[in-house]
């Protein structure tokens, strides 16, 4: 019985950087520049729990987009329904923990088998589309803050007195940490055991070729579903722990930026990789929440007004840099390491062609306009 | 009575903005097959431009000249960003549909951001001449006259583009390319001429789009392109995509929907019920209401 070096190479990886990365707590290191106190401060540890609960949640849109080839603009709604779902149960009906997570869970393999079954009838652009009104939906519905339930624009927090001691108090940071690094690990195995498995094999054709995988007899549409509401529940348990490492809810997460932010960060890092969209998840909010500090400090707040304005919004910054990446490094920062082709980019562009996936040739009957 | 009618003039005047927005994007995704998510973003700079330029033609003592002179500077500042953006962006990137939505993507946040950081999150307010206040009435009910301008305009824009592509050399190549770009393209036609001219229009006609809804909503912030994007978005899919027909037709009924649902049902249920028709729509006819395919 003998194992391939690469083999061992993929199983130890992971595990050492895992080890890595659940010791951090322990460590009263200063590291300067990267944070402002040492790794082992809240501060610094609830900034790489966002990290991470993002990376994991990058990594589920990941086995949506990047290995299924399915373009998603609605990622938010299953994370938003975490959050919400469990703040509400939690909060207002001042549920157990146990119960609470039980609901949400249910929830969000629930309400994605729903919307996918009817969002799935179309592919390429409309679903992308579909699914961007689904989550407008869920922001509208927030917004509207139904019997007080949602709170609105204000969100909502999080009572503390439900939750268990060793999550409540700055003090216990760490273990939120770990909750995170958990979420992030479990997405990361779910995947990696998901693309392995025979309908994995079977999302990868159909972002290969729909039509080929059709004629081979298989249902796309079943296995479609089926990675919709896998990749929705798994955004779904983020929402739970980001929930938890930030002690409420806000509107934001429903935002329709949001997914697209999901979505720069699966592309920034690598599509159909799980360490791309994990760096690009973890990447992407450290500089999102670190950038506003660059704005304000002395260096940026010294310039003239053409250069301080651009710099003092994030968002323009992460865009920029963003549509760069889309030119100059197409397989994201793991390709750039690979060197190798964007893999999923390139071949995602089949499976959004006009006229489907016959090719070249679209054959579209009937007079336009 | 008077409710119905004046809900109804409410519901068309903002189906002309959505229809505005929707034409473009509809053409633009019909003939390249871009997906276009800076197209809100181009909105958001043509309404600001409009009031930037308006603050500067202070001089001129009219608020309805300084506002015409203004918005038709803010339409070809909206136009110009569009065609820079065809230009330096989307070309390179012909064929490569993903990422030129990504980039698309990037643009909107990038530009929706600068537009915040330079002049700040707080609604602007349009120096409108007095007569768009007030109202006019029809059957009884006291009918704001801006409405009556987002229609007519969105009307004209309508007969303007079908004349445009039923009428013109550039139009029969848009109609030919959105049907089939491989065999005009395989006739020794430059299809790409034909798309840079149709993402200028699509470009002017968002930015019109940000000029008329400042007048609806008596305001403009920077998020408006996003959140009229979005709908325009349900337009272009219930209506069929590559269809301006198709379009014009499914922006007067999610304008109207979504006026009579918040109005008799509850407020912010006119936005679910537009979300539910476009469910159903798919359910019915995958294809939109035109009946293309709509799973390119």
């Amino acid at each position: 019985m003998s194992v391939s070096p690469r083999a061992l190479l993929g199983a130890l990886l992971p595990l050492a950087l895992g080890v890595l990365l659940a010791v951090i707590p322990l460590l009263s290191l200063d590291v300067p520049w990267l944070f402002n106190g040492p790794l082992d401060s809240p501060g610094t540890l609830q900034l790489l729990a966002a990290c991470l609960v993002l990376g994991g949640v990058a990594m589920s849109y990941d086995l949506l987009f990047g290995y299924t080839g399915l373009l998603s603009f609605g990622h938010a709604l299953p994370f938003a329904l975490g959050v919400y779902i469990a703040a509400i149960a939690l909060t207002r009906w001042e549920w157990g923990m146990r119960a609470s997570l039980a609901l949400t869970l249910a929830v969000g393999l629930l309400v994605p088998l729903g919307l996918g079954a009817v969002g799935l009838r179309v592919g390429g652009i409309a679903f992308a589309m579909v699914t961007l009104a689904f989550a407008q939906a869920g922001a509208v519905l927030v917004q509207k803050n139904p019997d007080g339930l949602s709170g609105g624009d204000e969100g909502l927090g999080l009572s503390f007195e439900r939750l268990p001691d060793f999550f409540v108090g700055v003090l216990n940071t760490k273990n939120l940490y770990w909750l995170a690094l958990g979420y992030a690990a479990f997405v990361f195995v779910v995947v990696r055991w998901a693309v392995g498995s025979s309908p994995g094999h079977v999302w990868q054709a159909i972002r290969e070729n729909e039509q080929r995988v059709e004629v081979l007899g298989l249902h796309p549409y079943r296995f479609k579903l089926m990675v919709f509401v896998l990749s929705s529940f798994l955004a779904t348990c983020g929402g739970a722990v980001y929930l938890l490492v930030f002690g409420g809810a806000t509107p934001a997460v429903i935002s329709p930026n949001f997914t697209l932010t999901l979505l720069v960060m699966v592309v920034i890092g690598g599509t159909g990789t799980r360490f791309g969209a994990l760096l690009g998840g973890v990447l992407y909010t450290y500089l999102d929440q670190r950038l506003p500090t660059l704005a304000s400090s002395s260096e940026v707040q010294g310039l003239p007004g053409i250069l301080r304005t651009p710099l003092s919004e994030p968002l323009f910054l992460l865009g920029t840099l963003f549509v760069l990446l889309v030119f100059f490094v197409p397989g994201g920062l793991t390709g750039l390491a690979t060197r190798g082709p964007g893999r999923g980019l390139r071949r995602l562009e089949q499976s959004l062609r006009p006229g489907g996936t016959s090719g070249g040739v679209a054959t579209q009957p009937e007079e336009a306009a | 009575m008077s409710t119905l009618v004046l809900l109804t003039i409410t519901g068309l005047g903002l189906g002309a903005m959505y229809f505005l927005i929707a034409s473009g994007l509809s053409l633009i995704y019909g003939l390249m097959g871009v997906l276009n998510f800076a197209h809100g973003a181009f909105l958001t700079v043509g309404a600001y431009a409009t009031w930037w330029f308006q603050g500067k033609l202070d001089g001129i003592g009219s608020a309805a000249l300084s506002f015409v002179l203004a918005a038709a500077i803010g339409l070809l500042v909206g136009g110009a960003v569009a065609a820079l953006v065809e230009f330096a962006l989307i070309r390179p990137l012909y064929q490569r549909h993903i990422e030129q939505v990504l980039v698309t993507v990037g643009l909107a946040l990038a530009i929706t951001a600068l537009v915040q950081g330079i002049w700040g999150a707080d609604a602007r307010v349009y120096d409108l001449p007095a007569w768009t206040i007030d109202t006019t009435e029809v059957l009884g009910a006291a009918i704001p006259n801006d409405r009556f301008v987002e229609i007519a305009t969105a009307v004209v824009v309508l007969i303007g583009l079908q004349l445009f592509l039923r009428r013109t050399r550039y139009g029969l190549i848009v109609r030919a390319g959105v049907e089939n770009r491989a065999m005009v393209t395989a006739l020794g036609i430059d299809v790409r001429r034909a798309f840079t001219l149709v993402f200028v229009i699509g470009g002017l006609a968002a930015s019109l789009a940000g000029i008329l809804s400042g007048i609806y909503f008596g305001s403009i912030d920077p998020e408006r392109g996003t959140s009229l994007l979005i709908f325009a978005f349900i337009v272009v899919v219930i209506g069929g995509l590559g269809s301006i027909g198709g379009s014009a037709i499914a922006a007067v009924v999610v304008g109207l929907l979504q006026q009579y649902a918040n109005y008799y049902a509850s407020s912010g249920l006119g936005d679910l019920s537009v979300v539910l028709l476009l469910a159903v729509v798919l359910l019915l006819r995958p294809a939109g209401l035109s009946g293309r395919t709509a799973t390119a």
